[in-house]
């Protein structure tokens, strides 16, 4: 069964349809990019899987059950951890508070406090400049390092299904390659299933996994990134030449 | 001048627990709640029983202060959730300004209930009289309870800074006060978090109750709202949603009140509040987003 399925899915907001009719599904440890320009209904999509907007019409499903309409912080204890576009660092917390806010979640099952704390050594083990700023207010740490600290934060509360909404967002070219290496070295220590938004298809060419690319609010083509970006048809997808 | 000090103190002390318990709820919420006044007049009037005669009939009021105490913030913190759960709760959705003139009807609401109950005429109540004795502090005469509401307001604020600072709950209220959508996809329960908020805020209510009940010594069910002007406008020159901006506002504002009531001419002293509100207005002029501007209302760079 897949970890995550999503089947006609439409998004409104009032009169203007972001992503119609979309249906596609995730297996457990795969690693899935959703590209496509500006306004193809990407973000939305992240933002109703995880709950903070509502769908017009259509089903999720995560993990075996239906998360259609439910609330966010009920569809995270499922397991879905969201890193948002543009970050969303709680900036007058200190670097540590940051990553602690998602383990609250996990306070009524037994030994969570040492699971925590490991919790937090294995992040810092990963980044080890959050463990030097750890009492620093995270909102003074520079865009990389904010990155970084909301990846380790969405890691914090364990989850099966991580997704992350254009991490490239405002990085220079470095940084974010960094932050790529950290995240592809993440998934193969800890089978991470990954779903990333990203606005360029040359990142999911270069790390490989599975690609969707959307636009207008559909999707236009799924499949393996690599063979697709040989394609013309991806050009086609971007730069909307169509049949005349 | 010690005099003028602690006067000057125990007034900021009100309008901070005041200002405080509007800023949690904004900060949560982005709720200006006008209704806070009237859930610290319920306070008051929860001492008493009900009835329309002129004298007060003294229920809980009778208490020795160890039951007082409790009984009293509970209450507040009773009706606080309730007005959550019953009102609140429905507008989660809403723009600001629907939830502020929900916030003014409910005011109205309490504030006629009471009415109802106990009618408009102020009552006289002596609660724990022990308190309005002088104490003599460093050659100035002091009564009790002055020292008393500084201490226990310096009290309260050390408890909520050790409460938001080191627990868990106090972890995931600053995380949704800052953003509350991220905070509930990291798991953060938002019925919970708004809840708590209100809770303490209707405590703070309760607080200021007992406090002013004392003081005066009259109980008029329109005393929350002179209390709730100064509190919200020390909320907007702190900057809405910043606790501590709050509470320094609330204490400039009283000892601003009082150090214009002694230094006004005779003839300018009945119209003090115009020269305080008078400074208000300057303060805004300078800092339209407050003294300390709150981190979830800033915009994000």
């Amino acid at each position: 069964m897949s970890l995550l399925a999503l089947s006609d899915i439409t998004i409104r907001y009032s009169r203007l349809t972001a992503v119609r009719d979309v249906s596609f599904s995730m297996d457990e440890g795969e690693i899935l990019f959703i590209t496509g320009p500006n306004g193809a209904g990407k973000s939305s999509l992240l933002r109703a899987i995880a709950g903070v907007t509502p769908v017009a019409g259509g089903r999720i499903d995560l993990a075996g059950h239906e998360i259609t309409g439910q609330a966010p912080e009920n569809i995270a204890r499922l397991g879905f951890s969201m890193v948002p576009e543009g970050r969303d660092v709680f900036g007058s917390l200190t670097t540590e508070e940051n990553l602690l806010v998602g383990t609250g979640m996990h306070a009524r099952e037994r030994g969570w406090r040492s699971r925590a704390a490991g919790e937090l050594e294995a992040v810092y083990a990963t980044f080890p400049m959050l463990k030097e700023r750890r009492h620093g207010q995270a909102g003074l740490l520079s865009g990389g390092q904010q990155q970084m600290l909301v990846i380790g934060r969405a890691l914090m509360t364990n989850p099966r299904l991580v997704a992350i909404d254009e991490p490239s967002l405002g990085l220079a070219p470095n940084i974010n390659d960094q932050v790529y290496e950290r995240l592809i070295a993440l998934r193969a220590q800890r089978q991470l299933t990954l779903l990333i938004v990203e606005q360029s298809s040359a990142r999911a060419m270069m790390v490989g996994g599975r690609m969707i690319l959307m636009r207008g609010g559909q999707i236009v083509l799924d499949g393996d990134a690599r063979e697709l970006g040989n394609g013309e048809a991806i050009q086609a997808a971007y730069f909307g030449y169509e049949d005349h | 001048m010690l005099q003028i000090l602690f006067d000057a103190l125990s007034l900021g002390s009100l309008y901070a627990l005041g200002a405080l318990g509007i800023a949690l709820i904004f900060g949560v919420m982005r709720l200006v709640n006008f209704a806070h006044g009237d859930v610290i007049a319920f306070c008051v009037f929860a001492l008493l029983w009900p009835s329309t005669d002129a004298m007060a009939i003294v229920f809980a009021g009778q208490l020795p202060w160890y039951l007082l105490v409790p009984f009293v913030l509970l209450c507040g913190a009773g009706l606080s959730v309730l007005c959550e759960i019953i009102v609140f709760r429905r507008f989660r959705q809403a723009n600001p300004a629907t939830m502020m003139i929900a916030s003014f009807a409910l005011g109205f609401v309490i504030r006629y209930f009471l009415l109802m109950l106990f009618s408009s005429r102020p009552k006289s109540i002596s609660l724990l009289p022990e308190l309005s004795q002088p104490v003599e502090i460093l050659g100035a005469r002091l009564p009790l309870l002055q020292l008393i509401t500084i201490v226990t307001t310096m009290v309260i604020l050390i408890g909520l800074t050790l409460f938001l600072r080191q627990t868990r709950f106090g972890l995931e209220m600053r995380a949704a006060a800052e953003n509350f959508s991220m905070a509930r996809m990291l798991g953060v329960r938002a019925n919970r978090v708004i809840m708590g908020a209100f809770a303490l805020s209707g405590a703070l209510a309760a607080a200021i109750a007992l406090i002013f009940g004392i003081q005066t010594g009259t109980l008029d069910i329109q005393m929350g709202a002179s209390i709730m002007l100064m509190a919200f406008i020390a909320t907007v020159i702190g900057g809405l949603g910043s606790l501590g901006g709050a509470v320094l506002a609330g204490f400039l504002l009283g000892a601003a009140s009082v150090i214009m009531q002694v230094m006004l001419p005779i003839d300018a002293r009945p119209f003090r509040d115009a020269f305080v509100y008078g400074a208000v207005i300057l303060v805004l002029l300078f800092r339209p987003q407050g003294l300390i501007a709150a981190r979830g209302t800033k915009e994000r760079v």
